[in-house]
């Protein structure tokens, strides 16, 4: 690191040359390098990609408890779209990714602007508002199933404070239980939303600050037309983020209605568990997880090709 | 100007207390015996608080089946080297992917950070029958070998975009003492990037701890991990529930990574920032 060592002759330190004498038993530092990255490549071109390709193979054949690999073309993916209950979980998907991430981003832009006043004890609320982030979706879902149980929960709860008609029975009303799933998932991931705004807060120049307020632009304008444009990027990877988690919901479902009642909080992660791992439909499972990827790349595929493009542009 | 700071903390006092009330409620049903949830709010502070329920949660009903202790156990025993694993062979990959120049390194590094958006239902299938070719279906070895798969990108991800920020001469002054490839990162760059490594132990653990999915799917009887056991215990009792036996085992489950992320702190939010940012 120190300059003397900087200044020696330049063609010790050519590209994949080491040292004149080195032991023999030593390999080459670059074969070194390539051996290093195998574990990775094997299991990202076997683990994720061949087993993409593997998945799509499946979903072209009749499979049902094992694969069996005689192809009836795309009958998997017929029987899939003209499933009630695939729509059903498309349908929920639709509704609880939008409610989630709207929410999310609201409440979460919201705390990060109040904690960013300067408020005291900033690190308490920040403990606070991010503790649900440490738990598994699981525990949150059987959190919220108790707070949300008509019996003995918040509907109870408040109509013993006098309310003697508060309904409050969404997780058992089937057209209102995929609403549920909102309520906890926000519950949950508000607070990644809130330290990612926050972070993006305190990279704002504080001269824009300074020369708003000589300006006598009043605080609230200047969160509306000057620093929320500035965070475009912070709203971007936040919608990515929480897409992402949205597309994976398994687990939340799974311990917050189960997908009931009936079918009515269905999601197409639990659809295609469901149909690989119980209903031995291995074929409509994997025609299932298929359509799940295209949905991640057609929501994800332009933040990525952008991510990509931009970490090559920086080497 | 005064009452703006009143409103400010009001808002913020009550938006806490919204995200604490469910752990406090949670927290107070564990402690009331079944009648007096049968009976009072849910508010309601517990009149005679009890540990019978946490009892029953961890070691079961009537010293019998259906506590969580040994599943809490599995949990730890998955955790520990799927984490060490994963956390090595990231860290290395990382090293690998951005302190040498490879060919190949950049349409590797896209590869990997494609990996992190696929849904793991996609892979599921084939990665079940590759387990089970590989006799580990239903055992420990097995799901650390999954955990280790899935857990790569991040881990790759993160010490990737650590090394990127290493000085090119730093390198080059290694390479010109001769330290060799594992040297490096051994006596320079490990000790390097401690800060990351703490927290990609954090976030590891807090992942695979609360993985549900990989859990359900690859676990055999005696290898099950907590939330799993939680999610059966709590969905498959009949007749009335013992909310208050729910309510202490799903505190049992979330307990550690709780107590991880009150001691770590910062480096959780800057793990969960940086992993979070960056993909």
């Amino acid at each position: 690191m120190s300059h003397a060592e900087q200044s020696r002759p330049a063609i010790l330190m050519a590209d994949g040359g080491a040292p004149a004498v080195r032991p023999r038993w030593r390999l080459a530092p670059l074969t070194a390098a390539r051996i290093a990255l195998i574990p990775a490549a094997v299991i990202t071109i076997v683990c994720f990609y061949a087993f993409i390709v593997w998945t799509f193979v499946i979903s072209l054949t009749r499979s049902r408890l094992l694969p069996v690999y005689d192809f009836v073309g795309f009958d998997q993916y017929r029987r899939l779209f003209a499933s009630a209950r695939w729509w059903t979980a498309m349908e929920n998907l639709a509704i609880h990714g939008t409610l989630f991430i709207a929410g999310c981003t609201v409440a979460g832009y919201a705390l990060a602007i109040m904690i960013d006043r300067g408020v005291r004890a900033e690190g308490f609320f920040r403990t606070v508002f991010m503790l649900p982030l440490s738990m598994s979706f699981i525990v949150t879902g059987l959190i919220w199933q108790w707070m949300l149980n008509p019996v003995f929960g918040i509907q109870d709860a408040v109509r013993d404070l006098g309310w003697e008609g508060f309904v409050f029975n969404w997780i058992v009303q089937p057209d209102r239980a995929i609403y549920t799933l909102a309520i906890a998932g926000i519950w949950q991931q508000v607070g990644l939303c809130m330290a990612l705004f926050l972070a993006g807060l305190r990279g704002v120049d504080p001269n824009v600050w300074k020369a708003a307020r000589i300006d006598g632009i009043p605080t609230w304008r200047v969160y509306t037309d000057i620093v929320t444009p500035m965070l475009r990027p912070v709203f971007f990877t936040v919608f990515v983020l929480l897409s992402a988690l949205v597309m994976k919901s398994f687990d939340l479902v799974v311990a917050l209605t189960g997908g009931g009642p009936g079918f009515a909080s269905d999601l197409p992660a639990r659809f295609v568990v469901d149909h690989i791992l119980n209903r031995q439909e291995l074929g409509l499972g994997a025609a299932g997880a298929f359509m799940m990827l295209c949905t991640v790349v057609a929501v994800i595929g332009p933040y990525l090709y952008r991510e990509i493009h931009k970490s090559r542009g920086a080497r | 100007m005064r009452y703006q700071r009143v409103v400010l903390y009001l808002l913020l006092g009550t938006a806490a207390l919204a995200m604490m009330a469910p752990l406090l409620i949670m927290f107070s049903t564990s402690l009331k015996p079944m009648d007096e949830i049968r009976g009072g709010s849910l508010f309601a502070l517990p009149q005679a608080p009890t540990l019978e329920a946490w009892g029953k949660a961890w070691a079961g009903r009537d010293g019998g089946s259906g506590g969580l202790s040994g599943q809490f156990v599995n949990s730890f025993v998955i955790v520990f080297p799927a984490l060490f694993l994963s956390v090595g062979l990231g860290s290395l990959t990382g090293y690998a992917l951005s302190l040498w120049k490879l060919r190949f390194a950049n349409l590797l590094f896209a590869a990997v950070l494609i990996g992190l958006f696929i849904p793991p239902q996609v892979t599921l299938y084939p990665m079940i029958v590759l387990v089970r070719e590989l006799g580990l279906f239903g055992t420990v070895p097995g799901l650390v070998l999954v955990h280790v798969v899935w857990g790569l990108a991040f881990v790759t991800l993160l010490f990737r975009n650590f090394f990127q920020s290493v000085p090119a001469d730093l390198m080059k002054a290694a390479r010109i003492d001769g330290a060799g490839f594992l040297a490096i990162f051994w006596h320079i760059m490990l000790p390097l990037s401690l800060p990351v490594f703490a927290v990609a132990v954090i976030l590891q653990f807090t992942y695979i701890w609360n993985d549900f999915l990989l859990g359900l799917t690859f676990s055999g009887r005696g290898s099950q991990p907590v939330t799993v056991a939680l999610n059966n215990l709590v969905g498959s009792q009949f007749g009335e529930q013992e909310y208050n036996v729910n309510m202490a085992a799903t505190m049992l489950a979330a307990l550690p990574t709780v107590l991880v992320y009150l001691f770590s702190g910062r480096l959780f939010v800057r793990g969960i920032a940086a992993g979070a940012v960056k993909g």
